[in-house]
C-alpha cells in the first residue's frame, strides 16, 4: 500500500532524510522511533506534502500512485490522514463546520453528492464515541482554547470522521497525561482494520503499550536503521539509543 | 515568508471584478463642472421647492470656502471638481409610476447585477429602491408599504410628496457645514432613498436601495435618510456596484439616521463598487458621511457593513446617543486587496446617560493594500454610566499589506466604562496546511478562516445578504492567498 525508496529530502537547505526505505501493507501499524532529530518528523511531513519540506530524490509510491506529485489536499482526499503534534487553531470555524467542508471536499473528489445533513451529524454524534469527545467541543472555534488532551482527541475524532486508509500520528503521545493517552489510544485501537494502515511516530515506548505495533522501526540520521518487531521497542526503552547509535557508527 | 505564501497570496488576489459591464443607454447630462448654475440646474431637474434650493446654495457657498481634508492615512491625486458630470440621468418622458414604463436595457442592467425590480420575482420580504447614476429608477412594493404607513421612496420624491418631513430632519444629522464632502453632497446630492417608519410600527420587510454608477467622469451624490418614529423598527441594506474604468470616480454620499424614543434603525451595508485594477489603476472613491442620532431614550442605532470594493474607502458611520439609555453599535468588515486603500471606522458619542456602545472591527488586508481603522469614543461630561467595548482585529495576508489602528478615546465622565481590544493576525501557512491534509484547498481554506476571521460581523447582516457576503468576501480575496 505504501512504498518508501531510498527517500532523501531537505528543510533550508539541510538535508534530513537520508535514503529511508520502508514497505507498509495494508493494515499493518508501524512504529517509528528514534532519538531526537532523526528525521521523525520530516518523514511525516513529507509524506503528507508540506511545502518546505524539499524531496530531492527517492520515491514514494501510495496505492499504485506517485505520492510525491500529488497536491497535500488530494493526498487527503486518497486515504492519508496526519494526525498533527501540535494541531492548529482556526478561530470563528466550528469543528463542526470545518469537518463538514473536509468530508464534502472528499466526496467531491471522488464524485459523490454532499453529505446530508442529518446523515452528516449522525455521524458525529457515532464518531465522537471513538475519543469520547465531549458534545461542545464541536461547536467551539476549532481547537481554540482546546487543552492539549482535548486537541489530540480531536485530531483521532476527526480520523474516524475522514476514515483514512493511511492514518500517521505524529507524537500523538507528547503531552499527554496518562488518562488523555489512555483515550486517545483507545480510540486509535477502534479505528484499526484490515485496510487501515498506521504509522506511530514517538519518542517514547509508553504510547507503544496501548497501541501495540506489528513493527518497530528505529530512524536516525535520516534513515531506518533497524527494524524490528513490539519487542524492539521495549529493547529501546531499557538501552536508550547509544547502542544503536556505535552499531551505525561501527558499520560506516 | 515562504515561498508557499507568496504563490498563495498571487493567486488570490487575482478575481476579476464581476460587475464590470456597462449599460448603454441615451443619457441626460448635466455640463461638467461645478457652479452655482449647475446646482440651480439640478434643483431645477427635480422640481424642488424653493427652501431645497435655497438650503443647496448654502452648502455650495461654504463647500467653497473650505479645503480638501488631508488628515486621512493615504493620499490620492487632487480631484478636479471641474471635470465631473454632477448629474447624469437617463432620458425618460414619463414618471415611473409603473416599472412597464422602465426602459427595458434599465431592467436588464439591474437583473444582471441579481436585482429584479419586477416585484413577482423579488425576494420576498425585501423591497428595493434602485438608483443608476444621479437617479432612483423605481421602489417595489412602496403600496404594500404603505399600507402599514411606511414610507419607502426616493429622496426626490419625497421632496414632492412629503416636503415637511424632509424639511424637518434632512441635515439635522450631518449638517451642510459638516465638512468637505458632505458639503459638497448637499450642494449637489441627485437622489437615494427616503424612509419614513410611523409610531410603534414594525416594518414588515426588509428595505434595501441599489446603487450603480454607469455614465463616464460623474460623481454619485446620493442622500438617503431614515426616521423611525417612536417604538418602530427597520432594517435596512444598501448594495452597490460600478462598471469597470481607467479613470477613478467620486462617489460622496450623505446618510443620515434618526431614531425616536424606542425605536431601532439596522442599517446594513454590502458595499462592492469597483476596486480598479491589479496595477491600482481606476476605481472608485468612496467618501461617505454616515450619522445616526439616537434621539430618544431606548433607541438603538446599528451598523453594519461589509467593504469589499472602491479604490478608496473612507467613512466613518457614527452613533450620537442622546437618548438616555441608547445604544450605538458598529460591525465592521473591510477588505482591501491589491492597491485598495480603506481608512474606516466609526464615532461613539456618548451625551445621554447609561448610553451603550460597541465596537467590532474586522480588517483584513492583502496585495499591497492599506488598512486602516479610525475610531472614536467620546464620553460627555453628561454622559454618567455610559459603556463602550470596542473590539478591533486586523488580519494580514502576506507581506507587502498593512494594517494601521488609531483608536481615540476622549471620556468626560469619570463613570464611564471603556474598554479596547485589539489584535493583528496573518493567515499562516500552518492554518492553510492544517485544511489541506484535511482535504480542503487553498482558496477554500482561505474563505474558511477569512469568514471564521468575520463571524461575528457577518452574522449581525440580514439571512439573504450574509450568503452574498460570505461569497464576496472570498471573491474579493481570490488569489491573495490561495
Amino acid at each position: 500500500m505504501l512504498s518508501i525508496k531510498n527517500l532523501q529530502a531537505e528543510i533550508d537547505g539541510k538535508k534530513i532524510l537520508n535514503g529511508l526505505d520502508l514497505e507498509i501493507k495494508a493494515g499493518e501499524v508501524h512504529a517509528i522511533m528514534g532519538p531526537n532529530g532523526a528525521g521523525k518528523s520530516t518523514l511525516s511531513a513529507v509524506l503528507a506534502g508540506r511545502a518546505d519540506y524539499i524531496v530531492t530524490g527517492g520515491s514514494v509510491t501510495y496505492k499504485g500512485k506517485n505520492l510525491l506529485e500529488m497536491a497535500p489536499e488530494d493526498r487527503a482526499r486518497e486515504g492519508v490522514f496526519l494526525a498533527f503534534q501540535y494541531p492548529v487553531e482556526i478561530p470563528g470555524v466550528s469543528t463542526t463546520n470545518f469537518l463538514k467542508t473536509a468530508v464534502n471536499e472528499k466526496r467531491k473528489y471522488n464524485g459523490l453528492e454532499p453529505m446530508e445533513a442529518t446523515t452528516f451529524l449522525k455521524m458525529m454524534r457515532e464518531k465522537m464515541e471513538v475519543v469520547e469527545m465531549d458534545k461542545s467541543l464541536t461547536s467551539r472555534s476549532l481547537n481554540e482554547g482546546f487543552s492539549g488532551g482535548e486537541k489530540k482527541r480531536n485530531e483521532v475524532f476527526q480520523m474516524a470522521m475522514l476514515e483514512p486508509t493511511l492514518a500517521i500520528l505524529d507524537e500523538t503521545d507528547s503531552g499527554l497525561d496518562i488518562d488523555a493517552l489512555r483515550l486517545v489510544s483507545d480510540g486509535v485501537n477502534k479505528l484499526r482494520n484490515e485496510e487501515r494502515s498506521f504509522i506511530v511516530i514517538t519518542h517514547y515506548q509508553r504510547l507503544l503499550d496501548y497501541i501495540v505495533p506489528d513493527f518497530v522501526h528505529v530512524l536516525y540520521k535520516g534513515r531506518i536503521v533497524k527494524s524490528g518487531d513490539a519487542s524492539l521497542a521495549k529493547e529501546l526503552e531499557s538501552k536508550g539509543y547509544d547502542w544503536i547509535k556505535q552499531e551505525v557508527e561501527a558499520t560506516i | 515568508m515562504s515561498e508557499l505564501e507568496v504563490g498563495i497570496i498571487g493567486q488570490v488576489v487575482n478575481q476579476e471584478y464581476k460587475y464590470g459591464f456597462s449599460t448603454n443607454i441615451e443619457m441626460e447630462m448635466a455640463p461638467k463642472g461645478l457652479s452655482e448654475d449647475i446646482v440651480r440646474f439640478i434643483s431645477a431637474k427635480k422640481n424642488e421647492p424653493k427652501w431645497m434650493l435655497e438650503w443647496r446654495l448654502k452648502a455650495y457657498r461654504y463647500w467653497l470656502t473650505l479645503k480638501e481634508p488631508t488628515w486621512q492615512n493615504f493620499t490620492y491625486p487632487k480631484i478636479n471638481y471641474q471635470d465631473i458630470y454632477f448629474y447624469a440621468a437617463p432620458k425618460e418622458k414619463i414618471k415611473l409610476d409603473n416599472l412597464d414604463q422602465v426602459d427595458p436595457e434599465l431592467l436588464k442592467t439591474f437583473e444582471k447585477l441579481g436585482i429584479s425590480l419586477l416585484e413577482q420575482k423579488r425576494l420576498t420580504g425585501v423591497a428595493v429602491d434602485a438608483v443608476f447614476d444621479s437617479v432612483s429608477i423605481a421602489t417595489t412594493f412602496k403600496d404594500q408599504l404603505k399600507e402599514k404607513g411606511v414610507i419607502f421612496c426616493s429622496i426626490s420624491e419625497a421632496l414632492q410628496e412629503y416636503p415637511e418631513l424632509v424639511k424637518k430632519y434632512i441635515g439635522s444629522v450631518v449638517p451642510q457645514t459638516d465638512n468637505y464632502f458632505a458639503a459638497l453632497n448637499s450642494a449637489v446630492f441627485s437622489d437615494g432613498s427616503f424612509v419614513y417608519i410611523p409610531k410603534g410600527v414594525r416594518c414588515p420587510m426588509e428595505l434595501s436601495t441599489y446603487f450603480r454608477i454607469n455614465a463616464e467622469n460623474t460623481g454619485q451624490f446620493e442622500r438617503t435618510l431614515i426616521i423611525a418614529d417612536e417604538g418602530s423598527y427597520v432594517s435596512y441594506l444598501e448594495g452597490c456596484t460600478a462598471p469597470m474604468r481607467d479613470e477613478n470616480q467620486l462617489h460622496a454620499a450623505v446618510v443620515e439616521l434618526v431614531a425616536m424614543e424606542k425605536a431601532e434603525i439596522k442599517y446594513s451595508t454590502v458595499q462592492n463598487w469597483y476596486p480598479g485594477d491589479k496595477e491600482g489603476k481606476g476605481g472608485i472613491y468612496n467618501f461617505v458621511t454616515k450619522r445616526g442620532s439616537c434621539e430618544g431614550a431606548y433607541s438603538k442605532i446599528s451598523w453594519t457593513q461589509v467593504e469589499t470594493g472602491s479604490a478608496i474607502t473612507w467613512k466613518y458611520p457614527s452613533c450620537i446617543l442622546k437618548g438616555d439609555h441608547s445604544i450605538g453599535e458598529f460591525f465592521s468588515v473591510a477588505v482591501t486587496n491589491n492597491h485598495q486603500v480603506a481608512d474606516t471606522g466609526t464615532k461613539m458619542i456618548h451625551i445621554g446617560k447609561n448610553t451603550k456602545s460597541r465596537i467590532v472591527s474586522k480588517g483584513i488586508s492583502a496585495g499591497k493594500s492599506h488598512n486602516t481603522y479610525r475610531g472614536l469614543v467620546k464620553i460627555n461630561k453628561k454622559a454618567s454610566g455610559a459603556r463602550n467595548h470596542t473590539q478591533c482585529d486586523s488580519m494580514l495576508l502576506g507581506d507587502r499589506s498593512g494594517a494601521h489602528t488609531f483608536p481615540y478615546i476622549e471620556i468626560g465622565n469619570k463613570t464611564a466604562q471603556v474598554e479596547h481590544e485589539a489584535s493583528t493576525s496573518k493567515i499562516g501557512e500552518d492554518q492553510i496546511f492544517y485544511c489541506n491534509q484535511r482535504g480542503i484547498g487553498t482558496e477554500e481554506a482561505i474563505g474558511l478562516i477569512v469568514n471564521g476571521f468575520c463571524r461575528e460581523v457577518l452574522n449581525q447582516l440580514p439571512m439573504e445578504f450574509a450568503v452574498e457576503a460570505q461569497k464576496l468576501l472570498a471573491v474579493s480575496l481570490e488569489g491573495s492567498v490561495g
